[in-house]
C-alpha cells in the first residue's frame, strides 16, 4: 500500500545525517558535560560546539541560548518563567487566541496566580490584529507572546511588526517592559531565524518538527532579560534549567537546524508549490471545500481546508485505511471534545471546525504523493456526505 | 538505513487501529444508512445531537403497527469514526432478527451498542449514547403521529 506522510507539522522523522551526528554521544561519548575530566570535557566541548552553531543562526551570543527538553518547556519557561521572575514590575501579559496550548495553558496558569492576561484577536487569514495588539499594551505589561508560525493554519504572523510596536511602547514609556517571545516551533525550518532582524527577546525552537531528534528544545533568551527556572537542580544551562544536557539531542537539534535552515530557500519553493497544486486540487474536485489560513502568508508546507458535511475525524481515519496520514482540528481527535480553537478563531462555526483536514508535507512528499491524495480524497468525501446527516 | 522495528512492544496488542474490528467494518461498510436516492417510507423519525457538538444523528424507523415492532430503520451520521459505527451496530441490532418491539427497543441503553462494537475508547463513550437517543425520538415520533 501506499504511505503518504502528510503530517510533518505534527512531527518529523530524524534525517539520516543527524542520527549519524548524534550516534557517537550514545555510546563512545558518553560523558557528562559537567565533570572535571576528558571524558566529560568531550561532551562539554560538542554540546558547546552544537550551542554556537544554534547561535550564529539566531544570530545571537552562545550565552543566550538555553537547552530545554522540547519546544512545550520552552515555551512554558518562556511564559511561567519570564512573568514569575518580572511579577513586581507588573502583572500583565499579552498573547494571541491562536498560540500553542504550550503558550495558551501557562498563561491560564498565570492568571491563578494572579496576573491578567489579554488574548489579542485573528483577522480571518489568521493573521494578529496589530491595532488590537498596539491598544492592548499597558504600562505594567511584563510579557508578550505571539507565534511566529500557526501550527495548525500555518499563518506566518507580523512578528518585526509587533517588535516595532512594542519598541515604541518601552520608549515612550521609558522601561525595559515587556519582554517579546515568539513560540517558532513550526517556523524553524522554514522561515529567517535572525532573532536581531526578528526583534524579540525570547525565541523557542524545538527538534521534532526539523528532522532532528524529539524531546529537545531551545529558548533563545537575550542578555539582561531574567527568567525564574522550572526546575532546579545542578545549575546547568547558567541555573536557567538544570539537569544533565541531553547531549546526544543537542547535537541532533544543531545538525538538524543546520541543515534545515541551509536548504530552506530551496526547499520552499519545491514544497510550496506541491502544496499549492494540493490545494487547488482538493478544491478543484471537491464542492465546496475551502482554505482555511491565508494563501500567501503561510509556511510553505501547510495545507488545511474544511470539507462541509463531513467531521474530520472520520476523514483522517478513512485516509489512514488509504495509507494517506493526515490530521483535523476537529474535537473528536484530540481530548477535549471541544473543536480547534484556531479555526474558531478565524470564526469559523463548530461545524467547519469539526470538518477541517491539515495536510502537511515533508521532504520527502513528491507530485506523485499529491496526485494520489487528490485521487483518492474525493472518493472518501463522497462516500461520508453520504451517510452524514447534515 | 537499515529498517529497524522497535525491541519494546506495545501492550495493546500492537493493533494498527483506534477502534476494534467490529468498529472497524460498520464504520467502512456501514449498514442501513439512508441512501441519496433511496425512497424510504418512514413511520417515525428522529434527530439529536448538533454539529457544534460534532456529532448528529438522524432515524428513520419503519412499524409494523399490527404488532407494535419496529421492522426497518435507516439513518444518517455526521461524525467521527464511532459515531457512524454506533448507529450503524444499532441499526444492526434493531433489523437483525426481523424487527423488535418498540417496548424492548425503547431498552437499548448505551452500554448495549458498546458492547456491539467490542468497546470504545473512553473519551467516545457520549458518541454512541446518541444512537440510542435518536432511535427514542424516532419512536416518539412514531407514537405522536399515531394520536393525530
Amino acid at each position: 500500500m501506499k504511505h503518504v506522510y502528510l503530517d510533518h507539522a505534527a512531527t518529523t522523522y530524524l534525517r539520516k545525517e543527524v542520527l549519524n551526528a548524534m550516534a557517537p554521544y550514545f555510546y563512545n561519548e558518553y560523558g557528562n558535560p559537567s565533570s572535571f575530566h576528558s571524558v566529560g570535557k568531550k561532551s562539554k566541548d560538542a554540546i558547546e560546539t552544537a550551542r554556537f552553531a544554534v547561535a550564529k543562526i539566531l544570530n545571537c551570543r552562545s550565552a543566550e541560548i538555553i537547552f530545554t527538553g522540547g519546544g512545550t518547556e520552552s515555551d512554558n519557561l518562556a511564559i511561567l518563567g519570564a512573568a514569575r521572575a518580572n511579577k513586581e514590575k507588573g502583572k500583565h501579559i499579552i498573547t494571541s487566541k491562536i498560540e500553542h496550548p504550550a503558550i495558551l495553558d501557562a498563561c491560564k496558569a498565570l492568571e491563578k496566580e494572579g496576573f491578567e492576561v489579554s488574548y489579542i484577536p485573528v483577522d480571518k487569514m489568521g493573521i494578529i490584529k496589530l491595532e488590537e495588539f498596539k491598544k492592548a499594551l499597558r504600562s505594567d505589561t511584563v510579557l508578550v507572546s505571539i507565534m511566529y508560525a500557526n501550527n495548525e493554519i500555518g499563518t506566518i504572523q507580523p512578528i518585526k511588526e509587533a517588535a516595532k510596536i512594542i519598541r515604541e511602547h518601552r520608549q515612550k514609556n521609558k522601561t525595559a517592559f515587556p519582554s517579546f517571545h515568539t513560540d517558532a516551533c513550526q517556523a524553524a525550518g522554514a522561515l529567517d531565524l535572525d532573532t536581531v532582524k526578528l526583534g524579540v527577546d525570547l525565541l523557542t525552537i524545538n527538534g521534532s518538527k526539523i528532522y532532528g531528534p524529539k524531546g529537545i528544545g531551545v529558548l533563545y533568551v537575550k542578555k539582561g532579560i531574567n527568567l525564574q527556572p522550572l526546575i532546579y537542580g545542578g545549575g546547568q544551562e547558567q541555573g536557567i534549567r538544570s539537569g544533565t544536557e541531553n547531549v546526544p539531542s543537542i547535537i541532533g537539534l544543531a545538525k538538524a537546524l543546520e541543515m534545515a535552515q541551509s536548504e530552506k530557500e530551496k526547499e520552499n519553493i519545491r514544497i510550496s508549490k506541491l502544496r499549492d497544486a494540493l490545494i487547488s486540487g482538493i478544491i478543484k474536485k471537491i464542492p465546496r471545500a475551502f482554505l482555511n489560513g491565508d494563501p500567501k502568508k503561510r509556511l510553505p508546507n501547510n495545507a488545511n481546508l474544511s470539507i462541509p458535511k463531513v467531521e474530520g475525524e472520520a476523514m483522517v481515519l478513512y485516509l489512514d485505511s488509504k495509507g494517506i496520514y493526515a490530521s483535523t482540528g476537529s474535537a473528536c481527535s484530540s481530548r477535549s471534545l471541544k473543536p480547534s480553537h484556531v479555526l474558531l478563531a478565524i470564526g469559523l462555526n463548530d461545524e467547519m471546525a469539526h470538518s477541517s483536514l491539515r495536510l502537511t508535507l515533508g521532504k520527502k512528499t513528491t507530485r506523485e504523493d499529491i496526485g494520489y491524495v487528490i485521487k483518492i480524497l474525493p472518493g472518501i468525501v463522497e462516500k461520508l456526505r453520504e451517510v452524514s446527516s447534515l | 538505513m537499515k529498517k529497524s522495528s522497535p525491541d519494546i512492544k506495545s501492550n495493546k496488542g500492537g493493533k494498527e487501529w483506534f477502534y476494534t474490528e467490529i468498529v472497524k467494518k460498520h464504520f467502512f461498510e456501514p449498514y442501513k444508512f439512508l441512501k441519496d436516492k433511496e425512497k424510504f417510507k418512514a413511520d417515525g423519525e428522529g434527530a439529536v445531537g448538533s454539529p457544534a457538538c460534532g456529532d448528529m444523528m438522524k432515524f428513520w424507523i419503519k412499524v409494523d403497527k399490527k404488532v407494535g415492532k419496529i421492522i426497518d430503520c435507516r439513518w444518517r451520521t455526521f461524525g467521527c469514526a464511532s459515531a457512524i459505527a454506533s448507529t450503524s451496530a444499532l441499526a444492526e441490532m434493531i433489523t437483525e432478527k426481523g424487527g423488535i418491539k418498540i417496548e424492548k427497543a425503547l431498552k437499548i441503553r448505551p452500554q448495549d451498542i458498546m458492547k456491539r462494537l467490542g468497546g470504545l475508547p473512553d473519551i467516545k463513550v457520549h458518541c454512541s449514547v446518541l444512537g440510542d437517543q435518536a432511535l427514542r425520538a424516532a419512536i416518539e415520533n412514531y407514537k405522536q403521529s399515531l394520536k393525530l
